[in-house]
């Protein structure tokens, strides 16, 4: 490969980002397997002390259930965690107006997560854009694969299928102003066995803004692989908060495993 | 007191977070009175450039940060579209800049493989000594959001480089005033030694 091209690629895999993942089930730090059977994790704010001393690139909050259960974002929880945060700060979950996307970012988050209502009304991912750059609004993409191996987006955690394809989706909301995709493969979250690598190929290389892939990290080779694929950055839940699959709660971060895989693509 | 100027282009809270972790109260204000007393003005700002121009020109912000900068020079630290302000101007817009560092705002030119934003941690190269570099640890990363990048006029206005398909200028200053594109309020310790070091001064 000639060599400008080595060095931009060089640039780009060097500067992937690596997000844990931290699911609230109100106020308890909690991890799911393809969406259900939440197991309890932690203490949230300990969680992020720990990550924070780690330096990770930056943490993805989820409120998960939110929109299903009507709940609304615990505010006070949110702007605890963004107090012990010094790196980006992503929440998503629940937000479903110009109010709660304000109350959100003066809690100390960067970036806002839209899903399910961001569905509802496209037109509110570019009301946020219009208000806070598009830098500063995510639009979660879950996406379940049918046993005939077509995928839809679903919405209202999983339990919802939209219908709508998740690279027409994709390419609606980054016209509509969203600065990144948050990528989920519902199939593979929380399984360890690996990125659905396919999705986000399709996904990463029909649009312009970063994708960031979730689901199915396992390993520091699952991480490389994703990013072979296109991935912009990389979000981990369970390999970040278990000893090992199977085992017990261990919140860590395999920094050099990490980049040593990378640095080997 | 260290002034966090607000003029409507987001929300500069995690700047005061980390110097009070640092142990420096500031305070978060859009008000002329406040900025008059500051010892130290911090410029942050994320949004599009001409907007954060108008802002600060509709409100009389302009003057007084004019006053205090450049006339008592009082340390002045513009971060990411804070610092873009501090060149003559940008081609996100057709608006002045505060034209205190000489130095332009250019677009990044997107590629299939280098997406903008230029979204991500990033490495700096030390171009020429600086105050605010002191201490300044080996293999230092930082976080960088920004479709626009910095190029100064002459070479010694510029102290940090970074990478990006190109080189450009990731840190810029003249005499009391600094600027960074990336935001050290949200690059761990190494952010934190960068605004310790500002607070210093």
């Amino acid at each position: 490969m000639a060599w400008p091209s080595c060095q931009i690629l060089w640039d780009f895999n060097m500067n992937v980002r690596i997000i844990p993942v931290l699911s609230l089930l109100d106020d308890a730090l909690v991890k799911t397997l393809k969406f259900s059977a939440a197991k309890y994790i932690g203490d949230p704010i300990n969680t992020i002390r720990i990550f924070n001393e780690q330096e990770v690139d930056e943490v993805c909050i989820l409120g998960i259930r939110t929109t299903l259960r009507n709940k609304p974002p615990d505010y006070k929880l949110i702007e605890a965690m963004a107090t012990e945060c010094f790196m980006p700060l992503s929440y998503g979950g629940g937000i479903n107006s110009l109010e709660t996307a304000k109350k959100i970012f003066q809690c100390g988050v960067e970036k806002i997560i839209l899903g399910t209502y961001a569905i509802q009304n496209p037109s509110f991912i570019s009301q946020c854009s219009l208000q806070y750059g598009s830098q500063a609004v995510v639009v979660a993409i879950d996406v379940r694969k049918s046993l005939f191996n077509q995928y839809a987006v679903m919405s209202h955690s999983g339990t919802v299928n939209t219908r709508l394809h998740p690279l027409k989706w994709a390419r609606e909301a980054e016209a509509a102003g969203a600065g990144e995709i948050l990528l989920t493969s519902i199939n593979r979250e929380g399984t360890w066995d690996g990125f659905d690598t396919v999705l986000v190929k399709e996904v990463s290389a029909g649009v312009s803004v970063p994708v960031i892939a979730h689901g199915g990290a396992g390993m520091p080779q699952h991480i490389s692989e994703v990013i072979k694929s296109g991935a912009s950055a990389v979000a981990v839940g369970s390999m970040f908060l278990y000893q090992r699959k199977g085992l017990g709660v261990l919140v860590n971060f395999p920094k050099q495993k990490i980049e040593e895989a990378i640095a080997s693509i | 007191m260290t002034a966090i100027v607000d003029y409507g282009t987001g929300n500069p809270s995690s700047i005061t977070n980390m110097l009070k972790r640092i142990g420096h109260p500031s305070i978060v204000t859009s008000k002329i009175s406040e900025i008059s007393e500051a010892s130290k003005i911090i410029l942050p700002g994320v949004g599009s450039f001409d907007t954060a121009m108008d802002n600060l020109e509709k409100s009389g912000l302009k003057e007084i940060l004019e006053e205090k900068a450049l006339g008592q020079k009082v340390p002045f630290l513009g971060i990411c579209l804070g610092m873009q302000l501090l060149t003559y101007g940008s081609e996100e817009g057709l608006k002045k800049g505060l034209g205190w560092i000489p130095a332009y705002t250019y677009k990044f030119k997107s590629s299939p493989v280098l997406k903008v934003p230029h979204m991500c941690w990033n490495t700096v190269q030390v171009t020429a000594e600086n105050p605010l570099l002191q201490e300044l640890e080996k293999e230092s990363r930082y976080y960088f959001v920004h479709s626009y990048y910095v190029k100064t006029e002459a070479p010694g206005y510029s102290f940090l480089e970074t990478r990006y398909g190109i080189a450009f200028s990731s840190g810029i200053a003249n005499d009391n005033i600094f600027g960074v594109q990336f935001h050290p309020e949200k690059s761990h310790k190494y952010g934190m030694a960068l605004l310790s070091n500002f607070m210093g001064l």
